[in-house]
């Protein structure tokens, strides 16, 4: 694949045009486009202050862009043009979600709560806005049953399921990892955006943590966009690949492609090597 | 027997130094503060000197940081041996010297200080006698502590559920008990009215984690919408209870639009100023609020339209309607049943919401606001509802205030209010109901009992203070239940 794309737009998830973020003269990201599919991992490397993290929390609506056109097409519910919108509404409208690079939990609170938590709005439209909770109505018992079945499903999936009751800040690291991918994916989102799920983890976690986002990919149909330093799993998972440097996009393509390109090798991969 | 070899012994030069420099501290302190004294003397003001005190608290200071030092060593026999006969020396002397010199008591000149002394002995004593006992001393283990203590919040916590009703029936018996006098019950009052104010506080500290200095502000809103309302409307007390909440809880949300982007000790700065805020517009609009004069003359609550008074203004009061011949105590019965129904709606009211999605978003909140944003959770709303809920209980405590009172003025709400109302909520432990109870029994119930060691209260107010903090931050029973559970609770498997 070349590296130009937008050959289909109409079937891209996300899609990124010419965005710019400037923090005073910093340019920490420059005119950067792509795109990103359901059903694909799309990975974003590059080397440290690339602005990978920076391009995360625009489409997460922590940072106002500067310039660009940031489009997410949700399978139901439309066009959302993320950079217009308030931040917290970009995960409850659009279906974007994330984690964060260093975790970011709810320690004090149990496992179990955590996923609940992530279905916050769902729960709040079903208690009536508290008033239909305060009377104990069934219309919002019910809805709290489901959202714990939801967070059954994850907890399964996650291997927590004996756990749900700790506090989560008692958990082991990598159990952290899992759990905030899975508190992530209780707010039913559309695109799940990964900051380095993979880091601190050693090699028997890195493969439980590949076979869950490729479990989600496959069984859940929603794109994935991934910031990882870990090769392993990027070359392992990823379907596509998006290569940063000093804010500037200077690859894009497959693994394959990525692997041997000139450009990528010069920046990141020839001196870094297959570090695992 | 591992302990004591393990630990390095601290040469005697290190000790004398450690402990000489403790003895300046407290010299440098004492000097001034303890050292000289004014007295009203006739013809003036005249400086007395009193270094026979300073000597004592430095060589106090220097004695008592060397028992710490070998206390740390796990050397407490010594320890022991000395401070328990010291602690029974001064105790005798201070019972039974009285008799020698009226004029003085033995061995220094104020009780106080040798009744603190006796006290200190005593505790150093103890935990010596402890440690000899236990050797290894776990509890000089910060973690080692803190888990302990948590167990005990645990355990308490637990226990809630058949102390709490315990409590609530004791406190529904209690104006019907041989021993409850007017005094008794007028404290009781007091305490239920601090307990309700820090259960109310406790969703925005404990819950929402937003720091509020200026609780007393929705306080005053609340008691001033009552007394206003009352005397320019001419409205009852139970028509005015859900209007002054209402004002409450929109003084909140007054308040919260602005400051809530204020995180932390931002925060606390701002809502202080606002509690003096209101304070001081409540001073200086003399023409609507009677500035320092106050609003006198705030009528009673009613029970259902029955005054309880000696003559009723119109209709009959409550004895005549029930027969019963009149005491100025049903009054401050009904005050206090009152008082309890506000304070368990409430507690009734918090439990519920804790389980309630935007009681679990408040602490979600508490915990990592950023994560709440990426979850899909509008912050500020959140946290506007805890300040206008907050803010609500805040305001039908004022109202209840009023109308207890039956005047009111600017006096009653200055900042000391809103600060035991908050270390009520930090030393119950932060988002602990029932140690809410406990602490407001003990700051506001005690204090009240032991009037006559008034100019202590607030010595004894600061030091419980730092010991909670450097103890135990969280507060004494702070321990979270998750509000809902996957598989039961270990133990209780046939409690549903």
């Amino acid at each position: 694949m070349s590296a130009v794309m937008a050959q289909a737009p109409s079937t891209a998830l996300l899609t990124v045009e010419h965005l710019t973020m400037q923090f005073g003269g910093l340019i920490a990201i420059g005119d950067v486009s792509f795109e990103a599919f359901p059903r694909e991992i799309t990975a974003v490397i590059g080397p440290n202050g690339a602005g990978k993290t920076t391009l995360f929390n625009c489409l997460t609506g922590f940072y106002k862009p500067t310039v660009g056109r940031l489009t997410l097409r949700h399978p139901t519910r439309g066009d959302f043009l993320l950079e217009r919108m308030e931040g917290y509404d970009i995960p409850e409208h659009a279906g974007v979600a994330r984690t964060f690079q260093n975790i970011r939990l709810f320690p004090q609170m149990s496992v179990l709560e955590n996923l609940i938590i992530a279905q916050h709005n769902k729960l709040m439209r079903a208690s009536g806005f508290t008033f239909a909770g305060l009377l104990g109505l069934p219309v919002y018992r019910n809805a709290e049953k489901q959202a714990v079945e939801l967070a059954k499903y994850w907890l399964d999936h996650i291997n927590l399921t004996e756990r749900a009751d700790w506090n989560a800040g008692n958990l082991p690291y990598g159990d952290q990892r899992r759990l905030e991918i899975a508190r992530a994916m209780c707010t039913e989102p559309a695109l799940l955006c990964l900051d380095e799920p993979a880091a601190g983890l050693n090699p028997k976690e890195s493969a439980e943590l590949n076979q869950l986002l490729t479990y989600i990919r496959d069984q859940h149909g929603i794109g994935l966009l991934l910031i990882e330093h870990d090769m392993s799993v990027v070359m392992g998972i990823s379907d596509h690949i998006v290569v940063l440097d000093y804010g500037r996009k200077i690859s894009d393509g497959t693994p394959e492609f990525i692997r041997n390109d000139p450009a990528v090798i010069r920046a990141y991969l020839g001196e870094e090597g297959d570090d695992a | 027997m591992a302990g004591s070899t393990a630990l390095p012994v601290t040469p005697t030069r290190a000790m004398l130094r450690e402990a000489g420099l403790i003895a300046l501290v407290v010299f440098g302190l004492s000097f001034s503060l303890v050292g000289f004294k004014i007295e009203d003397v006739p013809g003036g003001l005249a400086i007395l000197t009193r270094f026979d005190g300073v000597f004592f608290a430095t060589a106090l200071a220097f004695l008592g940081r060397i028992g710490l030092i070998m206390l740390r060593e796990q050397r407490a026999l010594p320890v022991a041996l000395t401070a328990l006969p010291t602690a029974a020396l001064v105790l005798l002397l201070q019972l039974f010297s009285g008799d020698l010199d009226p004029e003085r008591s033995y061995p220094f000149r104020s009780g106080v200080v040798n009744w603190s002394l006796f006290a200190v002995a005593l505790a150093l004593g103890l935990r010596a006698l402890w440690l000899t006992w236990h050797h290894g001393g776990s509890l000089s283990n910060r973690d080692a502590r803190d888990a302990a203590m948590d167990r005990v919040g645990a355990k308490v916590q637990h226990a809630a559920r058949f102390l709490g009703p315990a409590l609530l029936g004791f406190a529904i018996v209690l104006p019907f008990l041989p021993f409850a006098d007017r005094r008794l019950l007028d404290i009781a009052i007091l305490v239920v009215t601090y307990i309700m104010l820090g259960w109310g506080l406790n969703i925005v500290v404990g819950l929402a984690g937003l720091l509020d200095l200026g609780y007393v502000a929705f306080y005053a809103v609340g008691a001033y919408s009552y007394a206003l309302l009352a005397q320019y409307f001419d409205l009852g007390f139970w028509t005015c209870l859900p209007l002054a909440g209402i004002l409450a809880a929109f003084a909140g949300i007054l308040l919260g639009f602005p400051v809530l982007r204020l995180r932390g000790d931002y925060l606390a700065i701002v809502t202080l100023g606002f509690g003096e805020i209101i304070r001081v517009i409540l001073l200086n609009w003399y023409t609507f609020t009677g500035g320092p004069d106050g609003i006198s003359g705030i009528p009673r609550p009613t029970f259902f339209g029955l005054e309880l008074t000696k003559r009723a203004t119109d209709g009959e009061t409550f004895h005549q309607f029930f027969g019963l011949t009149y005491s100025p105590m049903d009054r401050i019965i009904f005050l206090f049943y009152l008082i309890l129904a506000l304070a368990l709606v409430t507690n009734l009211f918090t439990l519920r919401i804790r389980k309630l999605p935007i009681g679990r978003a408040w602490e979600a909140l508490r915990e990592d606001e950023i994560a709440c944003r990426s979850l899909g959770m509008n912050p500020r709303n959140t946290k506007l509802t805890a300040f206008s809920i907050g803010a609500m209980f805040g305001g039908f405590g004022g109202s209840f205030f009023a109308t207890r009172q039956g005047f009111i003025s600017p006096e009653s709400f200055t900042f000391i209010e809103s600060a035991v109302i908050l270390a009520i909520v930090v030393l119950g432990g932060m988002g602990s109901q029932i140690g809410v109870v406990f602490a407001a029994i003990l700051l506001i119930g005690l204090p009240e009992f032991f009037r006559e060691l008034q100019q202590y209260r607030m010595l004894a107010f600061g030091l419980a203070m730092v010991t909670i903090m450097v103890w135990r931050p969280s507060g004494l029973l702070a321990h979270r239940e998750p509000t809902l559970r996957l598989h039961p609770k270990p133990g209780q498997e046939n409690t549903s």
